[in-house]
């Protein structure tokens, strides 16, 4: 078994985007593919990002490569606050991505579940388009 | 020719052109004076050129006991180095000696030829090892004989280590039981060594504490394992080239291979003398530090005499460099230096001594109180003279040093209640002393923090021990204040002190030590690391640092009846396989004793060719490592291979390394590889609170480094095995400690594994071997573990047998993953792995 899902959900927009500016939604398949207090990648929009669903049940969402030394986010340990880079122990905040330890920060996105029990990401596309 | 024409620039240009200082000494002295003139502006004044006789740049010499005993790498003990020479625009002169002055032309001759004119000349030339008079020190040649050491240097505790650290060296005999040479005795003793104190004194630190305390002092350093012997003078060295023992007046000779020269300290006035300076016991300074008589040299540290007084302790000398300081720049040409009161703190683990001032009363007006329980180790004496302490000496409980210490100092008002001076009588206790000590006290000597800068740090919000000592730097240095840093914190944050939790949890995220924490898991039936967090966390919030240690102590207490929640482990453990720099995974299948096969070989050949291995290594366990494999090609190399996990990524046992054994090696005398194997086969996988390697070799040439791994065997003459526990040679390096000599190899199973069962149950997590055994101390563990002192061996055994039974090779997951995604890789847009193929 080495199959990974590496093509991004379906790009799906929203007809209840309550945001008038660039936000694209993505369905990243069920949220049961990311056991309990683990975190899963996916490739959104040529970025990667890593989804987290937290022992609560909840989501959070975060770019996945460390800016510290590239290390894989999703691979990291995550308590209710943070997750913590495998690499080099350097922990985030799972809400705004900033750094506790001093790195630079994470990108953060929001990202939800839907009533389909499916990931639903939010990506801004910032206010430049390319 | 001279040094300072040529020097780099200062960083200021200043009007007019600047003196020229010389400092003759680069210790911990002649350092520090040149600090404390940087401090006042001094490079805007001065060329600054210091001459070392030793090769390095400035290291806290009374931190060399730690070195010893391996508490402290030499690394970690330097107070500047080179760099910072440089950066103060300092022309160093290391490893160069001055050996002559010409005060009447001001110049001073190095013995590189150089002649250095000054204008201002510190001499800061220390003290050197005392060496009695006694035969056989020195080979006909003049040098010391070869295996007979000095104290004083970093180069004399390396080679004492390495002398030490030679395995057929087996015995030592410190002469002098003063400070120095207890310490000495402890390091070595952390060594393997055996060790014999030879004092000529009546007891212990007579120059410290009077007989009662001495008495007491003898039984607790007796119960390290050490053997005192005072009121004994050492009259020879034996042995023709080397060491072979001692021989004692009156006494029988000691069979030794080297012997430890701690009998005080001398200092160094040769260059004085020579230089027509005037010198009694030490060179004579006035209340400026100045050379009597002269204008334009000044002396500071252990070389000089003041006011008849000769110190050889690091308090004085930070207070003698302030005033020198002064004076040199000219910044408080008032400042005046009166004298120190002299406390002083025995470094050796588990025997606390703090003694300063009188050890007894001498006036009829004295008074003194003493407080003596021999069976515990426990002596307090305090001479009180106008209601202020005049000497104190305290064994075996240091609670009140610190208060004790800063009261002596300063001369502070003392409580009627006497006995509140010993112990915590209710009531304020020692809150009082630091409430009482006024802003500019200074707390932390070495780094010179002041109560006034920490209390400053904690009103700033940092309000945990830890944090604040991080900020300040206070206790960072010889680290005897500590005890006083954590009262000044906790008067400052006026009860708010966060405790610092790293100090004494098991994880920082639960609020227990290890004890606690197991009972509270026992108690409460707790199975699972979320279970734990929220039966035993504040505010039952998860903590990801604590997850992995949780993790692990649940599945050691528990065995089969732990919950596995994979969310808790690092990823290394959730993926069987050590992450790399880029993402990819390490791949080391099982191959015990270091042992293959034609087979595996092949397979393992096959795997690495089918799945484009960028790099295949040899570990230093005896493995192959296959190194970077994406994470979901991890279930198929495993299937490839069909080999079992060799556990190189967890917090487990790891391996055993063996030599080639009796079957070809033609000095064998123990069957190791076999011995080895099946100390793999039944220890495989087993968790503990960091990694454990071992070893097994089949003679004491120790082709397997077993006295370097946290488990040794060694095969000796006569069918019998030596197993060693506590060695380490990794970042850290120390020689294992002997815990027993058996003659069966299941007996060495047997006892390996009860070592192994205890540390697990003990150890705190992250701590290895080698800083767990000395902590504990290897008589106790001899005790526990071989003696079974404290009846709990078989405990200990049943509970590693339980280990033992659930062992699963967890390779076996690659047909079932156990989560969803297991292998799935985590950086989905990344080409890996991003190595280059070898």
């Amino acid at each position: 078994m080495s199959a990974a899902p590496k093509s991004p959900g379906p790009m799906n927009p929203s007809p209840v985007n309550p945001c008038p500016t660039n936000t694209r939604l993505h369905t990243l398949g069920p949220v049961d593919q990311i056991p309990l207090g683990e975190g899963r990648a996916f490739g959104v929009d040529g970025e990667q990002v890593a989804v987290f669903r937290l022992r609560d049940g909840t989501l959070r969402a975060l770019s996945a490569v460390c800016p510290h030394r590239g290390g894989p986010i999703a691979d990291g340990t995550i308590d209710r606050q943070v997750v913590i880079c495998p690499l080099h122990q350097h922990a985030f905040d799972l809400e705004t991505g900033c750094s506790r330890t001093g790195a630079e920060p994470l990108r953060a996105y929001s990202v939800r579940e839907d009533a389909e029990q499916n990931i639903v990401l939010h990506n801004e596309m910032n206010d430049v388009e390319n | 020719m001279t040094s300072v024409l040529d020097r780099p620039q200062g960083r200021h240009p200043v009007a007019g052109p600047r003196r020229r200082l010389v400092v003759v000494g680069n210790g911990m002295a002649g350092a520090r004076a040149v600090e404390e003139i940087l401090a006042r502006g001094g490079a805007d004044q001065f060329t600054i050129t210091m001459f070392g006789d030793e090769p390095y740049g400035n290291y806290n010499r009374i931190m060399l006991s730690h070195v010893l005993s391996g508490e402290d790498s030499d690394a970690d003990i330097f107070l500047n180095s080179l760099s910072w020479y440089r950066e103060n625009s300092i022309t160093l002169h290391a490893n160069v000696r001055v050996d002559r002055i010409d005060k009447f032309t001001k110049h001073v001759f190095s013995n590189d030829g150089r002649v250095t004119p000054y204008d201002t000349l510190i001499i800061a030339t220390g003290s050197r090892s005392h060496m009695p008079p006694m035969d056989g020190l020195y080979t006909p040649g003049g040098s010391v004989k070869h295996g007979v050491f000095g104290f004083r240097t970093i180069d004399d505790t390396r080679k004492m280590i390495q002398h030490a650290q030679q395995d057929h060296h087996r015995r030592a005999v410190v002469i002098g039981g003063g400070l120095l040479g207890l310490e000495a005795a402890y390091g070595l003793k952390s060594h393997g060594i055996e060790v014999e104190v030879v004092h000529s004194g009546g007891h212990l630190m007579n120059a410290q504490m009077g007989p009662d305390g001495g008495a007491i002092l003898r039984r607790s350093v007796e119960a390290l394992g050490i053997r005192v012997h005072t009121s004994s003078r050492t009259t020879a060295v034996l042995g023709k080239d080397r060491v072979s023992g001692v021989s004692l007046r009156d006494r029988e000779d000691i069979a030794c291979d080297m012997v430890v020269v701690a009998a005080g300290i001398r200092p160094n006035v040769d260059l004085a003398v020579l230089s027509g300076l005037p010198v009694e016991r030490a060179i004579v300074v006035d209340d400026r530090l100045r050379v009597q008589d002269e204008d334009d040299i000044y002396a500071v540290g252990e070389c000089i005499q003041h006011r008849g007084e000769v110190y050889g302790l690091v308090a004085p000398l930070w207070e003698q460099a302030v005033v020198l300081a002064n004076h040199v720049t000219g910044a408080d040409p008032s400042s005046a230096y009166l004298g120190s009161r002299t406390a002083t703190k025995l470094k050796v683990a588990g025997v606390e001594v703090a003694s300063m001032g009188l050890h007894g009363p001498e006036l009829d007006t004295d008074e003194h109180i003493v407080f003596s329980e021999p069976s515990r180790g426990v002596f307090k004496s305090i001479v009180v003279r106008d209601n202020k302490i005049v000497g104190a000496t305290l064994l075996g409980d240091s609670r009140k040093v610190a208060y004790l210490t800063q009261a002596y100092d300063r001369g502070l008002p003392l409580p009627e209640e006497r006995i509140s001076l010993m112990f915590d009588v209710g009531g304020p206790g020692g809150d009082v002393g630091v409430a009482e000590l006024d802003d500019g006290a200074q707390v932390c000597n070495c780094n010179g923090v002041s109560k006034k800068a920490l209390v400053d740090t904690v009103k700033g919000g940092c309000t945990t021990v830890s944090g604040a000592m991080d900020a300040t730097r206070a206790g960072k240095g010889c680290g005897s204040c500590k005890l006083l840093v954590r009262q000044v914190v906790e008067w400052a944050a006026d009860g708010a002190v966060e405790e610092d939790p790293a100090a004494s949890y098991y994880v920082p995220g639960i609020p227990l030590d290890k004890p606690s924490l197991m009972d509270a898991i026992r108690k409460q039936d707790l199975r699972s690391v979320s279970e734990v967090f929220t039966a035993l966390a504040p505010g039952s919030a998860e903590d990801a640092k604590s997850k992995m240690g949780l993790a692990s102590l649940l599945k050691m207490m528990l065995a089969d009846h732990y919950i596995d929640e994979r969310d808790a482990r690092f990823i290394n453990d959730r993926v069987h396989a050590n992450i790399q720099r880029d993402g990819t995974f390490s791949v080391v299948p099982q191959m015990k004793g270091g042992v293959t096969s034609v087979q595996q070989l092949r397979r393992i050949a096959d795997v690495a060719e089918k799945h484009n291995v960028p790099l295949i290594k040899l570990t230093g366990g005896q493995r192959i490592d296959l190194l970077g494999i994406p994470k979901e090609d991890l279930p198929q190399v495993w299937a490839d291979l069909d080999m079992p996990s060799g556990y190189a990524y967890g917090k487990s046992f790891r391996t055993v390394k063996t030599c080639v054994g009796k079957d070809f090696c033609r000095y064998g005398t123990g069957d190791s590889t076999k011995l080895g194997i099946e100390i793999e086969s039944r220890f495989q996988g087993i968790e503990s609170p960091a990694k454990l390697k071992l070893a097994v070799s089949g003679c004491p040439r120790n082709c397997a480094e077993s006295l370097v791994k946290d488990v040794g065997v060694v095969a000796v003459e006569g069918g019998r095995w030596e197993l060693y526990v506590g060695g380490a040679a990794g970042a850290h390096i120390r020689k294992g400690d002997l815990l027993a000599t058996v003659d069966d190899p299941e007996e060495v199973k047997v006892l390996a594994g009860r070592f192994m069962q205890y540390y697990r149950e003990q150890a705190n997590w992250l701590e290895r071997t080698y800083s767990f055994v000395p902590r504990v101390g290897i008589e106790h563990l001899r005790a526990v573990i071989v003696d079974d002192a404290e009846g709990i061996a078989a405990a200990l055994d049943a509970a590693m047998q339980e280990s033992v039974d659930s062992y699963v090779d967890p390779w076996g997951e690659r047909d079932d993953p156990l989560t969803p995604g297991q292998f799935r890789t985590s950086l989905p847009l990344t080409v890996l792995p991003q190595v280059p193929v070898r």
